[in-house]
């Protein structure tokens, strides 16, 4: 039996090719013209000093334009007395998808209301997903989270932690303005409440 | 004598200085120039820092070659369990030692009258003038494609005592392609001899030193540009880069015929890989690019094309002489690297088709016509 011919198989799109094409200068030529292009115009840019790039030195010099929806750093609120709203209930540790959120319970006799309250805190940005499950899950509104980014880029993952002090006292501007609890939605005709 | 060899070791130090400059150079170039190309800004991490201080000398990222030949000096030199050791560790320097030694025949400036330099000199020199070159050699295109042709062994030679079959793979791919590649390469240059007479690259580079037509500079390109475009495909495709580079071939062969290296070992194949790009640039440059005269010059000065003559000193002379080689030759390395990203890979039987059909029909159809156009011109 001999074997059968190899018929190579006809694609739909197949590129067709004119002379022009075929004749590979040409168009080895264009993509020349096109990449030198490239590099004449960002080499002027870095030689009158300006940036030839668009990529950026990322720890030095970090982006502008994050999405206006973006929450880059957890908040623990805190009760008109100063203590964290958190009551340790590890919810947010358990829906974590990323599981970088430890939570140390202990307990406080003197507070009736919430005798338990965390003993530590703390989350490990270097694994953070960023996802906001955490603030979801809380029954307590005890964590949020603000539209500032954690500056954290460093050489050492261990400095990454952020603990409860951090995350209580780090309190971005943008979140201060809201109290605990909320405050009633004015009803003012012609504004968003 | 003895002012004879001075002078010869100056030349040799001055040329090998030159090619291992060009070889740590290019390897920054390579990466700053693709990734400006590509909008990005390239490696820049890597620094000097100033003792006591916390000064850090970046320097545009012209540190990380010398952080990649610390690298490959203390990474662990893995020997594979090979039958023929010899071969294995003797493969890199037959890569290296043939592409350092293209460069002894090349000339980088005209003649060297130390006499003329500074006047105490020529006391112990006389009168002599040297050629900038180290050997001046009647044969010197030949003596070129001669050693060129010595790395083919080489790459063999790794890809089979490594006793790996993606080395032994890359290698004879590597054997394939630059033997077709050769002999387009030496066809290309063929039409140079013809309309030179000569095949010693000095007199070829004074005879590109006059005008064509007036006022055009009778560099090799003017004359031939079918066959400096060939040539310049053809020698990028025996420095087996991309889109040439079939015998490494990352994504099919991991890395082709030094798979089985490490560290130092195969530091040599890449710094071979870089001089060759240098090396090439050199050959472009005497052959095509009117070699170490600016247009219009002379050992002399400058004779422009209106008529007038504008005299120079000889340090002068010297001095852009071999400026004007280094900037041509560099200008010619920058061209490649600007073809190695921006042309994909071919496909291997395309390259062996685009050597044998393409190629070597046009480089002879170009062989022809300058040889009837010689003749008719002559005759």
């Amino acid at each position: 039996m001999s074997p059968k011919p190899h018929v190579r198989k006809r694609y739909w799109n197949e590129p067709e090719m004119g002379w022009y094409e075929r004749a590979y200068l040409f168009e080895i030529l264009r993509g020349l013209w096109i990449t030198g292009g490239v590099f004449a115009r960002n080499m002027f840019k870095w030689m009158t000093g300006r940036k030839g790039a668009l990529t950026t030195y990322y720890p030095e010099e970090t982006r502008f334009d994050y999405a206006k929806g973006n929450r880059g750093k957890h908040v623990l609120t805190r009760r008109p007395d100063g203590s964290p709203q958190c009551i340790a209930c590890n919810m947010c540790a358990t829906v974590c998808p990323a599981k970088v959120i430890e939570i140390e319970a202990g307990f406080d006799p003197d507070d009736a209301a919430h005798p338990k309250y965390p003993v530590r805190f703390e989350i490990d940005y270097s694994r953070c997903v960023f996802c906001g499950l955490c603030v979801e899950a809380c029954p307590e509104d005890a964590i949020r989270m603000a539209k500032e980014v954690p500056a954290l880029p460093g050489d050492d993952r261990w400095a990454m932690w952020l603990g409860k002090a951090e995350l209580l006292e780090w309190q971005p501007q943008a979140d201060v303005a809201k109290p605990y609890p909320p405050a009633p939605p004015r009803a003012k005709t012609g504004e968003r409440p | 004598m003895i002012a004879d060899l001075v002078i010869a070791l100056l030349f040799i130090g001055y040329a090998i200085s030159v090619l291992m400059g060009f070889g740590t150079i290019l390897t920054w170039v390579e990466r700053k120039q693709a990734a400006v190309m590509s909008d990005r800004i390239g490696a820049n991490r890597a620094y000097i820092r100033i003792p006591f201080t916390q000064v850090k000398l970046v320097w545009w990222g012209l540190f990380h070659g010398m952080a990649d030949g610390l690298k490959m000096l203390l990474k662990e030199d893995f020997k594979p369990r090979t039958y023929d050791w010899y071969a294995y560790a003797v493969a890199p320097w037959v890569v290296f030692t043939p592409v350092l030694l293209v460069f002894a025949v090349v000339p980088f400036g005209g003649n060297l009258t130390p006499a003329a330099l500074w006047a105490p000199l020529g006391e112990w020199f006389g009168d002599k003038s040297y050629p900038m070159q180290i050997a001046r050699l009647d044969a010197g295109l030949l003596i070129v494609f001669a050693f060129s042709g010595l790395t083919i062994i080489g790459a063999m030679l790794a890809g089979w005592s490594s006793s790996n079959k993606f080395s032994l793979l890359g290698a004879l791919r590597a054997g394939s392609q630059m033997i077709s590649y050769e002999l387009v390469l030496g066809l290309t240059v063929l039409g140079l001899i013809l309309i030179y007479g000569t095949v010693d690259l000095d007199a070829m580079v004074r005879h590109q030193s006059g005008t064509v037509l007036g006022f055009l500079p009778a560099w090799g390109i003017v004359y031939q540009p079918f066959a400096a475009t060939l040539f310049l495909a053809a020698a990028i495709a025996e420095n087996k880069r991309i889109p040439f580079d079939l015998p490494e071939a990352e994504s099919e062969l991991i890395a082709g015929y030094f798979t089985e290296y490490s560290a130092m070992k195969m530091g040599l194949f890449m710094f071979a890989e870089f001089i060759e790009i240098a090396i090439i640039g050199a050959l472009f440059t005497t052959l095509f690019l009117g070699g170490y005269n600016l247009p219009w010059m002379s050992d002399a000065g400058f004779a422009l094309p209106g008529g007038a003559a504008v005299a120079m000193p000889h340090g002068a002379v010297v001095v852009t002489q071999l400026g004007t080689f280094l900037l041509k030759v560099f200008v010619v390395c920058s061209f490649q690297i600007l073809i190695r990203w921006t042309l994909p890979r071919f496909r291997y039987d395309q390259v062996l088709t685009f050597a044998w059909k393409f190629m070597l029909p046009l480089a002879v159809a170009n062989l022809c016509v300058t040889a009837v156009a010689v003749w008719w011109i002559r005759s």
